[in-house]
């Protein structure tokens, strides 16, 4: 057998392979065991692997086919970020609350692939219960590493997902998205991230951050392979009242639509002085191809926008801090020591062992509910939101998707971001259509000048998901018809 | 930007309701740093928010409503099974009544 390279293996091809014959899933699952334990002590990508599990699944999918199975996944490994449930695994969102604690079910999206054939062979690092951009409030040290970066951070809060894919250790990944958590990693470490439309994916089994914004999403090596999964996950869930019940098209199929005649939007706010020159530039460059391959470029205006992180502050801690209410020392996780009142049992638990993020958000959401300030910061926030998703409304009546940055600037270096309240001003190009309710993905574009990997990132509305691939499957091959011409 | 004489948030007060003991260092930290994060969210101050709907969801979402069926649940090993302390068929908790 070839050896495989790990950071260019896609999904589709893999899946091929195995059902062309090349090779079994047994062997393909050791290939990247073996590469796991050569790369991952340099990334960390990984929190936990079971070899001997991984192997079992791979095993079973070539038994599987070999009795007449074909799914569309049948024996291809993927990796999970820690806060999605997979059945038997752990399933700790890098917190030290939830140590030792193994999921009883899995997830639907999990079920759904699981059902498609694919394997789930490792739980990636991520900042702690999800909050955080830079993988650093991961309880659990030492950090992951950008692979395309040594030092530098891998973007978060799913940031041991896009490393494992962008550093040859996964074919791909789930990550979950709250304010950027998918988009931001995917463009740090340079593969492709999904925001899915809030109703597209079911969240039953992703351990709740903050509801009324949270997804899952594939992070992958291309478009593609974001489309088959998105496919494959996509679909209303009794066990998720927001899932919609919307038809699911064939999305890899929409890849091939190209962009001629769209009318694609720069938002002004996005191109400010604040971000790093060679991001803005980059994006504008990407714009310059989407016009060379018949799409009309407008100038726009999202008014709101410097008022996203604000509004986005107040509902992601207020819905943080009701849903991290569950973790109580009875249930699940550890229990603190030394607790003797029922008083002790939640404060001690939750003062011990949750991280410094958590109880920051937890703290400030407690307030902003609290009587006296409910009506002075969350109303606020609510209304704020709504002003917020009129923006996007409006500019998606002339335009059919935006062009913008991920993060005003690419990835720092490990530890800059530490205890520092301000950090989630990066989130600032990601937050609005999450708050929205739109759609948005990341696609590499090119690298800055010191090697950092640069995101474009394309927003469309909700349940547009067939429009966005399709211009973000053209902006990836312009962008590889113009690296291959340099 | 609020200095020690503009605190607004008590962070001890906070930290009761939500159930967190926190050490002596993190009440000052956290203290500061919420204090200095509120700085941020009068950013939205500036919006005139006058007969604006609240909106809790990103765009109107349907609620999927299912069939009114029991499905089974955990069955109660598995339930009990990532507990911190449990007897052969409860939850362990401390005492609660003196």
């Amino acid at each position: 057998m070839e050896k495989i390279d790990f950071s260019t293996l896609t999904i589709r091809s893999a899946a091929e392979a195995l059902r062309g014959g090349s090779y079994t899933s047994v062997s393909l699952v050791g290939a990247l065991l073996e590469a796991v334990r050569q790369r991952n002590p340099a990334l960390n990508a990984y929190l936990w692997i079971d070899e001997e599990d991984a192997l079992a699944q791979a095993a079973a999918a070539d038994a599987a086919r070999a009795a007449g199975s074909n799914g569309a996944l049948l024996g291809v490994p993927l990796a999970i970020k820690d806060n999605i449930s997979v059945a038997g695994q752990p399933c700790g969102c890098a917190s030290r609350i939830l140590e030792g604690y193994r999921a009883p079910f899995d997830a639907t999206v999990i079920g759904r692939l699981r059902a498609a054939g694919a394997l789930f062979v490792g739980r990636t690092n991520m900042d702690e219960f999800a909050m955080g951009s830079t993988t650093e409030n991961s309880a659990y040290g030492p950090t992951t590493f950008n692979p395309a970066k040594p030092g530098y951070v891998p973007g978060g809060s799913s940031g041991g997902s896009a490393a494992a894919v962008a550093g040859g250790v996964a074919v791909g990944a789930l990550g979950t998205d709250t304010g950027g958590s998918i988009r931001q990693p995917a463009a740090y470490c340079g593969c492709v991230g999904l925001r899915p439309s809030y109703g597209r994916i079911s969240r039953y089994g992703a351990v709740a951050c903050a509801s009324s914004l949270d997804q899952i999403g594939p992070l992958t090596h291309d478009v593609r392979d974001t489309a088959l999964l998105l496919g494959i996950m996509a679909g209303a869930d009794p066990r998720d009242v927001i899932s919609q019940d919307q038809p699911v098209p064939d999305y890899v199929a929409a890849c091939d639509g190209g962009i001629r005649g769209m009318r694609l939007g720069l938002p002004r706010e996005y191109f400010s002085g604040d971000v790093h020159p060679e991001v803005a530039a980059r994006v504008r460059e990407y714009a310059g191809l989407c016009r060379g391959m018949g799409a009309e470029i407008v100038d726009v205006s999202l008014p709101h926008t410097q008022c996203a992180i604000a509004t986005y502050y107040i509902i992601m801690t207020a819905e943080i801090s009701a849903n991290l209410a569950r973790y109580d020392g009875i249930r699940y996780g550890r229990r603190g020591e030394g607790v003797t009142t029922t008083q002790d049992l939640y404060g001690k638990t939750r003062g011990q062992f949750l991280g410094r993020e958590a109880k920051r958000r937890i703290l400030m959401g407690t307030y902003f509910l609290s009587s006296g300030n409910y009506e002075a910061y969350y109303m606020r926030g609510l209304k704020a939101r709504t002003l917020i998703r009129r923006d996007f409304d409006q500019v998606f009546e002339t335009c059919d998707a935006l062009l913008t940055p991920v993060a005003p600037r690419p990835a720092f270096p490990c530890g800059t971001a530490e205890d520092d309240p301000q950090a989630f001003y990066l989130d600032i190009f990601t937050v609005p259509a999450g708050l929205a309710g739109a759609c948005a993905i990341s696609v590499p574009a090119g690298a800055t000048a010191e090697g950092q990997p640069i995101g474009l990132q394309v927003v469309a509305p909700a349940f547009a998901e067939e429009r966005l691939l399709r211009i973000a499957a053209a902006c990836e091959a312009a962008g590889r018809r113009t690296e291959g011409q340099s | 930007m609020p200095d020690d004489t503009d605190v607004r948030i008590d962070v001890g007060q906070v930290a009761r309701i939500a159930h967190i003991e926190l050490t002596d260092d993190e009440v000052t930290l956290l203290g500061r740093q919420l204090n200095d994060i509120l700085a941020h969210i009068d950013k939205l101050d500036e919006l005139d928010l006058a007969g604006i709907e609240p909106y809790s969801h990103g765009f109107p979402p349907r609620t999927l409503l299912r069939e009114d069926v029991a499905v089974p649940g955990l069955d109660r090993e598995t339930a009990l099974n990532n507990a911190p302390a449990r007897t052969m068929t409860e939850f362990s908790v401390p005492k609660i009544v003196e």
